[in-house]
């Protein structure tokens, strides 16, 4: 693998850009491995990176049913925060907004983390108070958190709409590391990073079976012939209920939802911060591409779908919370919108856990937060494959906590899967 | 935008709609015991293809619906009161096409 | 290229003059020119700067796939960026401006990036802008510092920052047959399906009705009038400038109609544009067919455009777009373009990549002097900043090889033609390869949803017309009518087959060919993905940045994947479809959102009160949507004296606080008792008639859902009280479960809340008050309406009520329900008593000091994670009877001992204050999750100190003598605290009862 630099691309470009190097091959699947992982996402990928990296399990491969990268790891609005405040997922999401404050040297892939922060915008007293509670739990989790009043936000972003605002903004929870980066090129970087790794990637190979014995899996029937392994991964957000039921394992406590998200047309730079809003039953979150691409999303589209595009109700309601945030973005235009199918679980919280069969392990239920968990969920999940028991943090991420009552529900939506959004 | 043909109101944009839920999970008795209920409120098949499932006609007649729809099309095949004496009232054929 | 306007001919209105401006510099165009026209009209060349390299971008098309002209109109707060100037009707005074370049598109400082495009490759800027690793270790900040200057460089246009000055609309529409597209064959489908009987609605996104007749010369235009005549005739329904963006589910369309954006000005009575929801049973898109380009070096210079380009801006606009033109073709559609330009007084040549051409074509040209050339096309054009000459290549059996060179100031290229599929794709559905066209084509659908026309890959003219007939006949016959079905003509119709070329090189030869022109994608690209394994077509979209442009990719995808095919030695559909994301052209996100922005974003929810609670001082807030008192300021009382003032009058004497955002519902029915018995932890069996009944609610999972009072009024009546925040939500939950899991159970429910206007009535004197109040004061006596009790009478002239003696406050309290039209003179009433004892109104802010002086919990409290046992509540959770939650609340993480419960907090220093959000903390460790939250906190006027509400792990009893820390790194503020029962003020609760 050819190491990516300044030198690298002035060499190449002097050279018709003749110099490069497919950055993952594509590899026949082996007769076995001792590690696959199903479904090549960044979860998977990173997974995978992991696996090979700190533990040397390098025997590994990932299959993916159509192109690695094609699921969610295009289909989100970039976004990487680490607000959350639940035992657990504090502490990981804090790993991962770490992982990724290093992630294009460790990949050697420019991911574009840009930790323009992270600000939410608060509307009431009872917000700010909510808010509060988030914050300086971060702030005492060794995070960094803070609040804005009126007149530092206004001097920050000052074409928000402070005039007619149905819900007046009386200031801002922030998080200034956190920003947004360039989705794909996490899919790409730990691609080329774990196929550098003697990972091999085996795209267009879709599982069409999962082969048990005594309880064990002994491999996976794909479209590509059958694949001894001796441990598996699942890690197909948004399909995770077929595969398990595939392994006849029956129901989980998973819902497919679709999700839409919204980029507009490019124009120069209008909004140099993620900014976000949760009021009067709308939710929004907008940020500007470094191409210039006004990028935004909201709410669920409420009801459960795998089928990977989304409807007007939502469309019109995100482009009225857009507006009435940003009322300078009425001229702008919409120029795509698309959705993408979550994991959208009982809690809104993830599961990365052992399963009932013995070598067959679990990454699931990702909701909202697939693409900033993906270094941390490849991390522990590796984690966990290698070692065979969970890491303290993500000792809650398991089926059984709604037998036991563990309660990681950032939104005290209760168990009803769409309200998790 | 999906269109559910009410059986009361006729042909509705779904945002006049609630979605509800998996509609073949039966609810053990009040005082069973956990796993029962554990798997009534958490487990979901999460059919990919031709579900039941409720929804709540909120900004209509506020009636809960059965309907059966594919989750991977969203053609929907059939829809009908969720409370069957609300069902054996209306005829089958309103309940399938509606009053547009 | 030397264009300029003819003096007859063409659909624009010469006697109707339009001034414009050009980045400043006056113009003039007629009534029926595009920008775009007007501007080449008026020779202008160089209109756009490209997005990387800041090339010289002229107009390339005439239509809605353009990539060179994007402009911005207007200035200030009405300017919009990367308006293709090729569908921007003209009108009086608009101001257009290049974009994308300092100082002008003309000569652009940012060209100099062009120098090093050889570095700028493809996703160059994945491999570095990361830092020395040694320099910069694992931080961003390399790559943020680069990220400014890039972002500044990219983009397009510039939006304004300042608000949006239009307004926007939205409008509902139905109908049996939804065409898309004006042209013969949207016109022929929908007269026939008129013509049948159905309710037909026809969408054109240009301003003219016609499609490509438009495009042809005068002689067609009495067909396309008796088209129109035709189709309004039979009572077709037709919207023009208006483009149907999307489709989705189950015959619903998006459409946005441009009212005002040919008009001059912004219009007081007009909205700019208008979004449609159109609910059609049938769909039929006759949405017409896009020329394609071929990738050759310079191909995006300034005179370079589609053949139908050229045509159209003859026919259509009575232009002559060159002098010296150079038409280049791989199929015959451009033939008849060349002899009209030549009629028009160009010198004219042809060049067709096709090894044969039918004398059919030849003979078209007879009688000309236009050259043809065969098995030549199109290599490279000459000239910087606008075309000068074209080199180019003749076929041999070794592929293209240096032909000659030929001057011209205009180059038409047809590449082969692409049927707009696209909002089909928006369903799902994948286009699929037709290899005789060389072109993508609709796949089968289901029965709703039909192509006619050039859309359906049928070429000629006639044939349009018949298939538009025969779709719209079996549509109709679909929708039941009995109509007469011709056969559908099959996709084709030119009388040579096309030759596919997309892209012509020479070995050695070093050129810059655009695939993608606005994105500046090569197909050098596309070879540096195949290289480096980007082969799939969503890795090569993503990695290039091909199709990602604002035209959607409707003009490089299909050359784009010829090239990643050829790369990969496999066939065109081997290598995938092009998939199309709505909307087919970028619209509005101010007609998306209409007019419901600003302090329409939300209803906005008042009490009938509001006024009054207005006149009287009230400073409003938030609650969920609705506005509620916060506060009644006098003189120049802050919220602080306010709330403590209105606090503290409730606690001496009375006072009243407007409850109406209460959710309140009624529950009738022989089951109701055992309804409610159900849905309450605590029992409600033995409610007695005539009184009311503190009830928690769980949710399925043993959490707490919400709580309230509930009266019984007989039997088989009810009346229940919900939190002002999950009034709708205990509703719908309440319905759910009678209807779907209760189904034996006779229980009606039905909301309330707008029927009832409430006030809470409070304090020592309120019974005095009330009493006072009412026709019969006699109810209210202790013994008629003891604690708890409930009554219906009437308030002083007859104004019927119902009253509760519950409390909220811990003091004697009542709170009183009117119909909401007596809401005003419920008041007048009350405050006309409670003025004369002293009394007070107050808001929620004095009513939130007196419940946390009570331990009394509010959604602050109860946030969907606490148990009924957190909450201090668990006596209320019946062991005796089942209910909804009784079951899950049992699981072993939620019945621990050292979870976190409900307590009261104080400061040590009572002079201190602190706030809600901080954490508790032990007294030794002020880090980490804590060992509990504050939820509320307010100065207690009974107490003479602030206080608190939280939760803390084990309850107050488990911190008995033991300080906690209330941590708040956010306000940099750390108090001290002890932590005590919840009940701070009269814990026994004698004050209710007196």
């Amino acid at each position: 693998m050819s190491k990516f630099s300044l030198w690298s691309v002035i060499q190449n470009g002097l050279n018709r850009q003749q110099g490069w190097q497919r950055q993952w091959r594509d590899p026949d699947p082996r007769e076995k491995y001792d590690v696959v992982i199903v479904g090549a996402g960044l979860h998977g990928l990173a997974t995978a990176y992991y696996l090979a990296k700190n533990h040397y399990v390098r025997n590994v491969a990932v299959l993916e049913k159509g192109w690695l990268g094609g699921g969610n790891a295009g289909r989100n609005t970039t976004i990487i925060r680490s607000n959350y405040m639940m035992p657990g997922n504090r502490q990981f999401y804090e790993h991962s907004l770490k992982l990724w404050e290093g992630l294009s040297h460790e990949l050697n892939y420019n991911v574009m983390f840009s930790q323009r922060h992270h600000v939410t915008l608060l509307h009431s007293p009872a917000a700010r108070d909510g808010a509060a509670r988030r914050y300086n739990t971060m702030k005492l989790t060794d995070s960094d958190a803070e609040m804005w009043d009126l007149p530092t936000l206004r001097k920050e972003i000052p074409h928000l709409n402070y005039d007619n605002a149905r819900f007046p903004i009386i200031g801002a929870a922030v998080q200034r590391r956190a920003g947004n980066a360039r989705h794909d090129a996490v899919a790409w970087g730990y691609a080329r990073g774990a196929d550098g790794l003697g990972v091999d990637i085996i795209q267009n190979c879709e599982v069409t079976g999962v082969v048990r014995e005594n309880g064990k899996v002994m491999g996976l029937k794909t479209t590509r012939g059958e694949i001894g392994a001796g441990k598996v991964g699942l890690a197909v957000a948004g399909n995770t209920s077929r595969l398990w039921q595939m392994a006849g394992l029956g129901n989980l406590p998973i819902e497919t939802h679709k999700l839409q998200a919204f980029v507009s047309e490019p124009i120069k730079p209008l909004l140099d911060h993620v900014v976000v809003f949760g009021v009067g039953g709308a939710h929004f979150y907008i940020s500007q591409s470094d191409k210039g691409g006004m990028v935004f999303g909201g709410d669920l589209d409420w009801y459960k779908s795998y089928a990977q595009r989304g409807n007007l109700p939502v469309v019109q309601d995100v482009c009225e919370c857009a507006t009435s945030i940003l009322p300078c973005l009425g001229r702008v235009r919409l120029l795509r919108h698309w959705s993408g199918l979550m994991d959208m679980s009982m809690d809104g919280s993830p599961f990365i856990c052992k399963t009932p069969v013995e070598n067959l392990y679990l990454n699931a239920g990702w909701n909202y937060g697939g693409f900033k968990a993906s270094p941390a969920s490849g991390w522990y999940f590796a984690d966990l494959i290698a070692n065979n028991r969970a890491h303290e943090t993500v000792g809650h991420f398991t089926l059984d906590r709604f037998r036991k009552g563990v309660i990681i529900d950032e939104r005290g939506a209760g168990p009803d899967p769409k309200l998790h959004g | 935008m999906l269109r559910i043909a009410c059986p009361f109101c006729g042909l509705r944009d779904h945002s006049e709609f609630a979605y509800g839920g998996d509609a073949t999970v039966v609810y053990p008795a009040l005082d069973a015991g956990e796993d029962a209920w554990h798997d009534a409120v958490f487990m979901r098949e999460n059919v990919r293809g031709v579900q039941l499932e409720t929804w709540h006609h909120v900004n209509g007649c506020r009636m809960w619906l059965i309907v059966e729809r594919d989750t991977l099309t969203h053609e929907i095949v059939s829809v009908r009161p969720a409370h069957p004496e609300w069902a054996n009232a209306i005829t089958t054929e309103t309940s399938l096409k509606g009053d547009t | 290229m030397k264009s300029r306007r003819l003096e007859q001919g063409g659909r624009i209105d010469r006697t109707k003059p339009i001034g414009f401006a050009w980045d400043g510099k006056s113009l003039n165009g007629y009534q029926g020119d595009t920008l775009a026209s007007a501007l080449m009209a008026s020779g202008q060349q160089i209109l756009g700067r490209s997005f990387k390299y800041h090339r010289p971008r002229g107009i390339m098309s005439a239509g809605v796939e353009e990539s060179g002209a994007l402009v911005t109109i207007g200035k200030d707060s009405g300017a919009e960026p990367n308006i293709k100037a090729t569908t921007q009707e003209l009108f009086e005074g608009l101001e257009g401006f290049g974009q994308n370049a300092w100082p002008s598109v003309r000569y652009d400082l940012g060209a100099f990036n062009s120098l090093f495009s050889r570095f700028f490759a493809a996703g160059f800027y994945y491999k570095t802008f990361m830092g020395p690793k040694a320099l910069f270790g694992r931080g961003t900040g390399f790559w943020m510092f680069c990220e400014r200057l890039i972002r500044q460089a990219a983009g397009m246009g510039k939006a304004s920052r300042e608000p949006d000055p239009d307004c926007y609309d939205h409008a509902h529409a139905h109908c049996d047959v939804l065409v898309v597209g004006g042209g013969p064959a949207g016109l022929s489908a929908a007269t026939t399906a008129a013509r049948a009987g159905l309710d037909v609605l026809l969408v054109e996104q240009d301003f003219e009705l016609g499609g490509d007749l438009l495009n042809q010369p005068e002689s067609a235009n009495r067909q396309r009038k008796k088209l129109i005549a035709d189709a309004q005739g039979q009572g077709v329904r037709v919207m023009t400038r208006t483009t149907a963006f999307g489709l989705y589910d189950h015959g619903v369309a998006g459409l946005v109609e441009r009212v005002g954006d040919h008009l001059p000005g912004i219009s007081q009575n007009l909205p700019r544009q208008r979004f449609w929801i159109v609910r059609s049973s049938h769909i039929i898109l006759a949405t017409g067919a896009i020329e394609r380009q071929i990738a050759f070096g310079n191909n995006d210079r300034p005179g370079v455009m589609t053949a139908s380009a050229g045509r159209s801006y003859l026919n259509r606009f009575g232009i002559l777009p060159g002098e010296r033109i150079v038409i280049a073709t791989n199929n015959d559609s451009a033939y008849q373009t060349a002899t009209e330009l030549e009629d028009a007084g160009a010198v004219v040549s042809l060049i067709d990549a096709r090894e044969n051409v039918d004398s059919e074509l030849i003979g078209l040209l007879g009688g000309s002097n236009i050259s043809l050339r065969i098995r030549a096309a199109p290599l490279s054009v000459k000239g910087m900043r606008c075309i000068k000459a074209l080199e180019y290549t003749t076929a041999t059996s070794q592929g293209w090889e240096h032909g000659g060179v030929e001057d011209c100031d205009l180059l038409l290229v047809s590449g082969g033609w692409s049927p707009v599929v696209n909002l089909l794709s928006h369903l799902g559905y994948k286009p699929v390869w037709n290899r005789e066209q060389a072109c993508f084509v609709a796949p089968e659908t289901d029965s709703t949803v039909f192509m006619a026309g050039s859309s359906a890959a049928i070429w000629n003219h006639e044939d349009c017309l018949i298939s538009g007939q025969s779709v719209g006949a079996g549509v109709s016959k679909l929708l039941g009518c009995s109509v007469r079905q011709k056969k559908a003509p099959k996709a084709g119709g030119w009388v040579g087959p096309i030759k596919p070329v997309y892209e012509v090189a020479v070995k050695g030869r070093q050129l810059k060919s655009l695939v993608d022109p606005q994105h500046d994608v090569t197909t050098d690209d596309i070879r540096l993905a195949h290289r480096e394994g980007f082969v799939s077509v969503e890795h090569l979209k993503r990695y290039t940045t091909l199709g990602m442009a604002t035209d959607g990719g409707k003009v490089g995808n299909v050359i784009g994947l010829a090239l990643m095919a050829e790369a990969l030695g496999k066939d065109i559909p081997d290598v995938g479809t092009t998939t199309f994301r709505p909307p087919y052209t970028p619209v509005s996100i101010g007609a998306l959102r209409g007019r419901n922005v600003g302090e329409h974003f939300r209803p906005l929810r008042r009490t009938p009160m509001h006024d009054w609670n207005l006149e009287h001082g009230a400073t409003m807030t938030m609650a969920g949507l609705w506005h509620r008192p916060w506060y009644f300021a006098q003189q120049d009382e802050g919220i602080e004296q306010a709330y403590i003032r209105e606090a503290a009058t409730v606690r001496e004497t009375v006072g009243l606080c407007d409850v109406t955002s209460l959710g309140k519902i009624a529950i009738q029915g022989p089951d109701a008792t055992e309804f409610l018995n159900r849905v309450y932890t605590n029992p409600f069996a033995k409610l007695p008639i005539g009184k009311a009944r503190y009830g928690i609610m769980l949710r399925d999972d043993g959490i707490v859902m919400d709580d309230g009072t509930t009266w019984r009024f007989s039997e088989t009546e009810y009346f229940m009280t919900t939190t002002t925040a999950h009034a709708a939500k205990v509703m719908a939950w309440l319905e759910e479960l009678l209807q779907t899991r209760w189904q034996d159970l006779k229980v009606h429910v039905a909301s309330v809340s707008e029927q009832w206007a409430g006030c809470a009535v409070a304090g020592p004197k309120s019974r005095e008050v009330l009493m006072a109040s009412l026709d019969n004061e006699d109810v209210l006596s202790n013994e008629n309406l003891p604690f708890m009790g409930v009554v219906e009478t009437q308030m002083v002239g007859g104004i019927p009520c119902r009253i509760a003696r519950i409390s909220f406050s811990g003091e004697l309290a009542y709170e009183v329900y009117v119909p909401s039209d007596y809401g005003v003179s419920m008041m007048g009433l009350l405050w006309g008593q409670a003025k004369i004892v002293g009394g007070c109104l107050y808001g929620l802010e004095a009513l939130g000091a007196l419940r946390i002086e009570k331990g009394h919990v509010t959604g602050a409290e109860l946030d969907g994670r606490v148990t009924i046992e957190d909450a201090g509540l668990g006596k209320m959770a019946s062991p005796n009877k089942s209910y909804i939650g009784k079951s899950l609340k049992n699981r072993p993480e939620l019945v621990r001992e050292d979870r976190p419960r409900l307590v009261g907090i104080k400061p040590k220093d009572r002079s201190k204050t602190f706030h809600a959000g901080a954490i508790l903390c032990k007294q030794d460790q002020v880090s980490g999750m804590g060992e509990g939250w504050v939820t509320a906190v307010t100065h207690s006027p009974a107490l003479g100190h602030w206080i608190g509400l939280g939760f803390i792990a084990g309850g107050h009893e488990a911190w008995k003598d033991t300080t906690a820390i209330v941590a708040d790194p956010l306000r940099k503020e750390d108090v001290a605290v002890e932590i005590v029962s919840p009940h701070m003020f009269d814990p026994t609760g004698e004050r209710m009862h007196v």
